[in-house]
């Protein structure tokens, strides 16, 4: 069991990294932050078929791994900043079990981009209110394509 | 499909999206109402100050040893050119008024538009 656990554990990781490759070569539309956020859809997947310290695992662990290959030096805080208070969100969204993971995943979205923000006006003092409606729009958006991709994965795969 | 949402936390889920929704509609609204053009554009690298341009002065500014240009015209600055490989900051735009703020994440360097007296006019109240 234990062994299976890792196995799994580990592709997700993967399957992740690769996500996150091919979301790095979509054409961005000229604001930061503003993405699909693919490896979410990992994440939420492990959120409710592995477990929160699975889900946690593999997000925090697909962030430094992706930043230590694709990224430049500032590009891990804020993706680790995004990825904590995501999946902090989630994990706790996911315990009331009053929504379903397409709002869970929606709330991911929206607070990836926060922290993402949130980061960049620790780090730089960058007035970063006029991001605010953007990113909550497109984390909104972004959250629901992911949540309901989610939900089909998460009913279908049983591990 | 119609099954995997067919129960109750679905209007929960769509009470949250619409929550949200709301709350950016609002929240850009707001700025939007709130906004006034701004006289200066500041210059950061790591959140310090490197310099300032007023923006009532057209001119090209290389920024940051050369790793950003900076074209102020016509009362609107943006960035044109940038040696980092996404370009978002150039695909950001131009900016006019006070807090808008242009960002290159990779050379850590913000531009953002500012108040000020000594452009020749007094604050521009809206």
């Amino acid at each position: 069991m234990k062994a299976k656990r890792v196995t799994v554990m580990a592709m997700c990781i993967a399957l992740a990294m690769i996500l996150s490759y091919v979301e790095s070569q979509i054409p961005s539309p000229g604001i930061p932050g503003v993405k699909l956020g693919l490896a979410n859809l990992v994440v939420v997947f492990a959120l409710y078929r592995l477990g929160w310290k699975e889900a946690a695992g593999i997000s925090l662990l697909r962030v430094f791994l992706v930043s230590l290959l694709f990224g430049h030096a500032a590009s891990l805080a804020y993706s680790a900043s995004g990825a904590v208070l995501s999946l902090a969100g989630m994990i706790l969204l996911k315990r009331t079990d009053k929504l379903s993971c397409v709002a869970v995943s929606v709330i991911g979205g929206v607070l990836h981009n926060a922290g993402q923000i949130l980061m960049a006006w620790a780090l730089m003092g960058a007035n970063v209110v006029w991001y605010l409606p953007v990113l909550i729009l497109s984390g909104t958006v972004a959250g629901v394509a992911i949540g309901v991709v989610s939900a089909i994965l998460v009913k279908r795969i049983k591990l | 499909m119609k099954r995997l949402f067919a129960n109750k936390k679905l209007l929960t889920d769509l009470c949250v999206i619409l929550a949200l929704l709301l709350l950016a509609g609002g929240l850009y609204l707001a700025l939007l109402l709130g906004r006034e053009a701004g006289g200066f554009a500041v210059v950061r690298v790591d959140g310090i100050e490197t310099e300032r341009h007023a923006l009532s002065t057209d001119g090209v500014f290389p920024l940051n040893g050369g790793s950003n240009t900076l074209v102020i015209e016509n009362g609107e600055a943006w960035l044109s050119e940038a040696n980092c490989p996404d370009l978002l900051c150039v695909k950001m735009g131009k900016i006019r008024y006070n807090g808008q703020t242009i960002t290159c994440l990779p050379n850590r360097l913000t531009v953002t538009v500012e108040g000020g007296e000594s452009d020749g006019v007094d604050l521009v109240v809206g």
